[in-house]
């Protein structure tokens, strides 16, 4: 049993403590203790993996696990971890406790609520520890199940409808998925799931030609891409915040992760081949999500929108295939994922004050909520890429990687991509400036009373991220590069 | 020159400290440590401008002087964003400007700002603001000054939107941040393709005139033109944003919703002239790669000039006249850049543009908060609520005066040596050139005095209470800033900041200027005529010349013709298409798959009846046939 | 009489039983094929149970004479049936509680 299964463990001892537990506070404090170990133990591990790195382990993956799980098909529990997803874990453990602080008074079936988003979270971490197709595809299927339910009892609005369609595109995606697993099992002739040894071997084209396209779409589908992203909208805007937050925030990251770690890294040569189809199709996402979110007057509609954009960018810089735009790739994920948790943290806490999300209801609502305005605020200008938070390092990063790419296509497409920068300021100002500036609208409005205590712990902590990413970037790019360096050396070859 | 780190790192613990607490000092704290801190580095950067241009003179030339450059983020093996403090003369000279007029506006909103709701809110973002331009100019590398060049558009923006329950504030902060932000596009491509080519974001490496830096440029041309030139004019695109160069200058004259003195900063003095700063720390690759780019600034900065100074007249709200007389002084800076040549006496024009920013962010800094005393007396930014204040306000009167005359480029103001240089070099250009910026200074003399007669003379318009003088912390920067304006014609700026950072005598060329000071003198004299006494001649002539008169004063309808492209074109024919389009083409197609499902199962639903018989009769038949075929075949 | 001594001798010809069995089946499948009352429906159930009973007392009688599994087999089976006729007609009884009718056409409670 390897240490990192702990990340697995945890939220399911969390779940037997819900169990156990039969009033809200006893609910919180399980929830609470559990997402601050998770938070204290990636931390631990990143310090960990700096530590081991540091003393010249150069290994693809650290601390690697393999138990025979299911020897007749060659399943295999098998774990381990790279640059890129600790950076993914840390950012898991933010948002579960984020999103613990932010659905603090969730209502009704507490119990029921924290314990499908434990099953949910451990669902999560589990597929960014695996190393074998297999037990990656089984994660993820664990967290998209409880997707349903969390959407369809806990939401607002068309919620069954979302919810239904949220978890049949998704499963939609999972079939291609499911396929192209299969079929990169028996193409490569491996003896063994394990991503690693996969690698090793070399899958004839012809049968990549099939298996990438599947592999890619499947992940894409849940990286909202073009044309796969109608769940995002409707979905989101449905979800409770908490889910929200975990869904945007890390749920639309395990699309991006896999395609990098599962379809790219496995064929190499299907993916040079038919990157500009997904490339047009991403570069697509990027400037049409932008456009759509400007129309948007819903709240969540337009950070659902902006999600599909920026999504779209992390697909897009993937595609690229150099190590400085996967590197923004993989910053994206992250800046994206505290961005957009924080923004539709916030989202939930405006709405549960005005009970309505449409800016056009809304306004001057600066001047009662300062504290959620301002935090607001800062969203935004992460969002569209203000230097020293998250969102500029990830974006610049892409653009300049992007643009190294010797092929015009490529670099024309870049500049495409670049001009979503002025259409996020657009959808954003005009967003801020219709609902927290001017004057305010609705005279019920004038009572409302700012944060309490456990939402600024939710607000505080995700800004606290985005400013130390945004503002001492190198802490993290090294360890990100260094682990995309496998992957792009299987491209390039 | 270690200490020059907290020039940069002051303002930002300024902005940390008084962003974080909020409401819980008392604004007087918080002004007070904000004017300390600028206080601070304005003396910093004094001793950094005596140090560097005593002690760092090589064999003539200036050197350049690097006391910080740390890696940032890391790009590929050559190009990686450091944050570093360059000093070279015209860093070493911005350093000054800006801490100057950033400590003055900082007194006088003191005063000016005194019984706002949110003071310290504004001193936070004054500091951020400060940050953000000192930044920007020390920038050892071009990506450095794209990253603080976004910070002060973000600081623009919320100190234009200050008063944020204000919807005119609020969508002039808006109007501002994307107009700039859609010229940052243009410089950020910019960026990426002169970086491609060069693998590099240093300006020590860019601008050091080394060919090999270049040599994958040579040949390679896209659409036609150059890529360098591509590059240089996109990165221009940039600085004719922030600079408000035609046809991006719609933000700036809305940008005078922001309170009075963060104009006097951030609209006239020194934001607006990142642009010029930009072109001028690039000017080696322009005047080397790109001199027809070089030509185009030249022309764009001229009719800009002209234009804004065409609206200048016919304005009424006094600070938008103010705002469309920086629009054409920075076309004139630009002209001076455009015009230049490179080193000695070839390179007057640069040497001129810098004296102009260094003069012109003196002056206009000057006038903007001799208006903000006006307003902040008589409550109202319209010319035909003021008149005869002369009587009631002696000082803002008398500074605002010199600085007209500074402006106007009368003899001995400061206005007048900068303004008679970017002549010269403009008419070795090209004569006609030299013309047209002597026609537009006379325009300037002509409506400046305009306002000034219309503020501190005519007819007296009645108040609801006495206007009277600003207090002591208003006052102070106001004199400050005439004596300033008053002598800094008379420093030999030849010696200090030049295109090739080597000495410079400036010489007077004479004929220009007793040209320049014949026309403005007329111009003022025309002024004085029309507008010192009331008189019916100036309402005559706009019904004489109504629709010159009315396109001018609706600045020539650029506005709505952006309101058209962004209102009609984007938003009702992009974006509303493209939202349609999701909900009712790409989401029906999901919903029709599902649809389709939902169909077909309904369909075969009937042989799923429940009842038993039926599936017993079914499974009989079934087993019948079964066993004749088992039979008989 | 004469017919239990003609059994117990095995002197009457065992297609004479099968063909009973088979009639009563057939009688059961038909039963249960087209009766429209769950009385009717048991009943031919239990007709084809009874069949199958035959059927094994018969083949064993006449296949295994020294064997006895066919009869205990039967026995077991008609243990079970009357168990199942137990529930069946307890299920039906409330059926006819709840909806005044056995017939099953009316079933369709559950149904979506």
């Amino acid at each position: 049993m390897n240490f990192l299964s702990l990340f697995v463990l945890i939220p399911a001892l969390m779940m037997m403590g819900l169990f156990l537990s039969n009033s809200r506070k006893q609910l919180l404090f399980f929830m609470t203790a559990g997402a601050s170990l998770l938070m204290i133990f990636s931390t631990v591990l990143t310090y960990m993996y700096f530590t081991e790195r540091a003393a010249g382990n150069a290994a693809t993956m650290l601390f690697t696990a393999d138990t025979v799980w299911y020897s007749a098909f060659n399943i295999h529990y098998s774990v381990g971890v790279d640059g890129i997803s600790v950076a993914m874990l840390i950012l898991t453990s933010i948002i579960v406790f984020t999103g613990v602080f932010a659905s603090w008074k969730i209502d009704p079936l507490p119990k029921e609520f924290f314990l499908w988003f434990c099953l949910l979270s451990s669902g999560v971490y589990g597929f960014f520890i695996s190393t074998d197709l297999f037990t990656m595809f089984m994660y993820y299927e664990i967290a998209l199940i409880p997707m349903y339910l969390l959407i369809g009892i806990w939401g607002t609005g068309k919620k069954e409808y979302a919810a239904m369609k949220l978890t049949l595109m998704l499963m939609g995606g999972s079939a291609l998925l499911l396929v192209g697993i299969l079929g990169i099992y028996y193409a490569s002739g491996a003896t063994t799931m394990n991503i690693l040894e996969i690698a090793k071997l070399h899958i004839p084209i012809e049968m990549q030609y099939y298996f990438f396209p599947l592999t890619f779409t499947g992940f894409g589908v849940l990286g909202a891409m073009f044309p796969f992203h109608t769940w995002s909208p409707d979905g989101h805007a449905s979800a409770p915040t908490a889910v929200s937050m975990l869904h945007a925030g890390v749920l639309m990251k395990l699309g991006g992760y896999g395609c990098f770690r599962v379809a790219m890294y496995l064929m190499p040569q299907a993916a040079h081949e038919l990157a500009w189809i997904f490339l047009i199709l991403t570069g697509i996402s990027v400037v049409y999500g932008a456009f759509s979110a400007i129309h948007q007057t819903d709240l969540k509609y337009i950070n659902a929108y902006s999600s599909v954009s920026h999504c779209g960018l992390v697909l897009f810089a993937i595609l690229m295939m150099n190590e400085t735009s996967a590197t923004g790739a993989i910053l994206q994920m992250l800046s994206h994922g505290l961005t957009t948790a924080l923004f539709f943290a916030l989202i939930g806490m405006i709405y549960g004050r005005t009970h309505t999300r449409l800016i056009t209801e809304m306004g001057g609502l600066m001047k009662v909520l300062p504290f959620l305005g301002v935090c607001f605020v800062i969203a935004g200008l992460g969002s569209l890429g203000l230097p020293s938070l998250s969102g500029f390092v990830a974006e610049m990063t892409i653009f300049v990687g992007s643009f190294q790419h010797t092929d015009l296509f490529h670099r024309v497409l870049t500049v495409l991509a670049c001009s979503s920068i002025v259409i996020t300021a657009v959808y954003i100002l005009r967003m801020v400036g219709k609902f927290l500036l001017g004057k305010i609208q609705d005279p019920h409005h004038e009572h409302l009373t700012d944060a309490t205590w456990f939402e600024r712990i939710s607000v505080v902590t995700l800004i606290f991220f985005m400013f130390a990413l945004g503002s001492a970037p190198f802490w993290i790019t090294n360890m990100i590069h260094e682990s995309v360096l496998p992957v792009i050396g299987q491209l390039v070859k | 020159m270690q200490y020059t780190l907290l020039i940069l790192v002051l303002p930002l613990l300024s902005f940390i400290v008084l962003g974080l607490v909020d409401s819980k000092w008392s604004p007087k704290v918080a002004g007070t440590i904000g004017t300390l801190v600028l206080g601070i580095i304005t003396a910093l950067s004094y001793l950094t401008a005596w140090e560097y241009f005593s002690m760092h003179q090589v064999a003539g030339v200036y050197e350049k002087v690097i006391p910080y450059n740390i890696e940032w983020l890391r790009f590929t093996e050559f190009l990686h964003i450091n944050l570093g403090i360059l000093l070279d003369p015209i860093s070493v000279m911005m350093l000054v400007v800006i801490t100057t007029v950033s400590f003055m506006v900082n007194i006088y909103s003191l005063g000016y700002m005194v019984n706002e709701k949110g003071f310290e809110r504004y001193y936070a973002f004054l500091s951020l603001f400060t940050f953000s331009m000192l930044g920007l100019v020390v920038a050892t590398n071009i990506f450095q000054m794209y990253i603080f060049w976004e910070l002060v558009g973000v600081s623009s923006y919320l100190l234009i939107g200050f008063y944020y329950t204000k919807p005119s504030a609020v969508a002039a902060a808006k109007k501002a941040f994307i107009v700039t932000r859609f010229a940052d596009l243009g410089f950020l491509i910019g960026i990426l393709v002169l970086s491609f080519y060069s693998k590099t974001f240093d300006f020590g490496i860019l601008t050091s005139g080394n060919p090999s830096v270049f040599a994958s440029t040579v040949g390679v041309s896209f659409m036609g033109v150059s890529v360098m030139s591509w590059a240089l004019g996109l990165i221009f695109i940039g600085g004719a944003g922030k600079s408000a160069m035609f046809p991006l200058q719609i933000w700036l004259p809305d940008a005078m919703e922001g309170p009075t003195p963060v104009s006097a900063l951030i609209h006239a003095a020194t934001m607006v002239v990142a642009g010029v700063y930009l072109v001028a720390r690039l000017f080696p690759l322009y005047i080397v790669y790109a001199p027809d780019v070089l030509h185009g600034i030249a022309y764009v900065g001229a009719f800009t000039s002209l234009f804004a100074a065409v609206i200048a007249v016919v304005q009424t709200d006094i600070k938008r006249v103010l705002a469309f007389s920086t629009i054409s002084q920075i076309g004139f800076m630009m002209v001076g850049l455009g015009v230049s040549g490179n080193g000695g006496h070839e390179g007057l024009g640069y040497m001129a543009s810098m004296f102009h920013l260094f003069t012109h962010a003196m002056f206009k800094a000057l006038l903007f908060l001799g208006a903000g005393s006006v307003i902040h007396a008589v409550h109202s930014n319209e010319m035909n609520h003021m008149g005869g204040l002369r009587k009631y306000m002696p000082i803002t009167n008398w500074t605002f005066l010199i600085a007209c005359l500074a402006i106007a480029g009368i003899p001995p103001f400061s206005g007048f040596f900068s303004k008679d240089e970017i002549l010269s070099a403009c008419y070795e250009f090209s004569p006609y050139m030299g013309v047209t910026m002597t026609i537009i200074a006379g325009l300037t003399a002509f409506y400046m005095f305009r306002l000034y007669f219309n503020i501190f003379w005519g007819k007296e318009h009645k108040h609801e209470h006495t206007p009277h003088e600003s207090g002591f912390a208003m006052a102070l920067p106001l004199v400050f800033l005439a004596t300033v304006t008053v002598f800094a014609g008379f420093i030999p700026f030849g010696h200090f900041v030049t295109s090739d950072r080597a000495n410079y005598n400036i010489e007077l060329d004479t004929v220009v200027a007793s040209i320049s000071v014949l026309v403005a003198a007329c111009s003022i004299a025309l002024a004085t005529i029309l507008y010192r006494k009331e008189s019916a001649v100036p309402k005559k002539l706009a019904t004489t010349f109504s629709g010159l008169h009315s396109a001018a004063s609706h600045r020539f309808y650029i506005d709505e013709v952006y309101l058209f492209i962004t209102k009609k074109i984007i938003f009702n024919n992009i974006s509303k298409p493209l939202a349609w389009f999701d909900r009712h083409v790409i989401d029906a197609s999901m919903n029709g798959m599902a649809g389709t499902t939902q169909w077909f199962s309904l369909k075969i639903k009937s042989f799923q009846s429940g009842q038993v018989q039926q599936y017993a009769y079914v499974f009989l038949l079934g087993t019948l046939a079964i066993a004749l075929m088992v039979i008989f075949i | 009489m004469e017919l239990i001594t003609n059994f117990l001798s095995g002197s009457v010809q065992i297609e004479a039983y099968l063909g009973l069995s088979l009639i009563m089946f057939f009688a059961g499948i038909y039963g249960f094929l087209s009766r429209k009352s769950l009385l009717m429906i048991l009943i031919s159930i239990e007709l084809m149970l009874n069949a199958a009973d035959i059927n094994f007392v018969v083949f064993n009688r006449y296949l295994y004479p020294g064997h006895l599994e066919g009869f205990y087999f039967t026995l077991f089976t008609i243990a079970i049936a009357a168990c199942e006729t137990a529930v069946a007609i307890a299920i039906i009884i409330n059926i006819y509680r709840n909806l005044n009718s056995v017939e099953v056409g009316n079933l369709d409670e559950m149904k979506e």
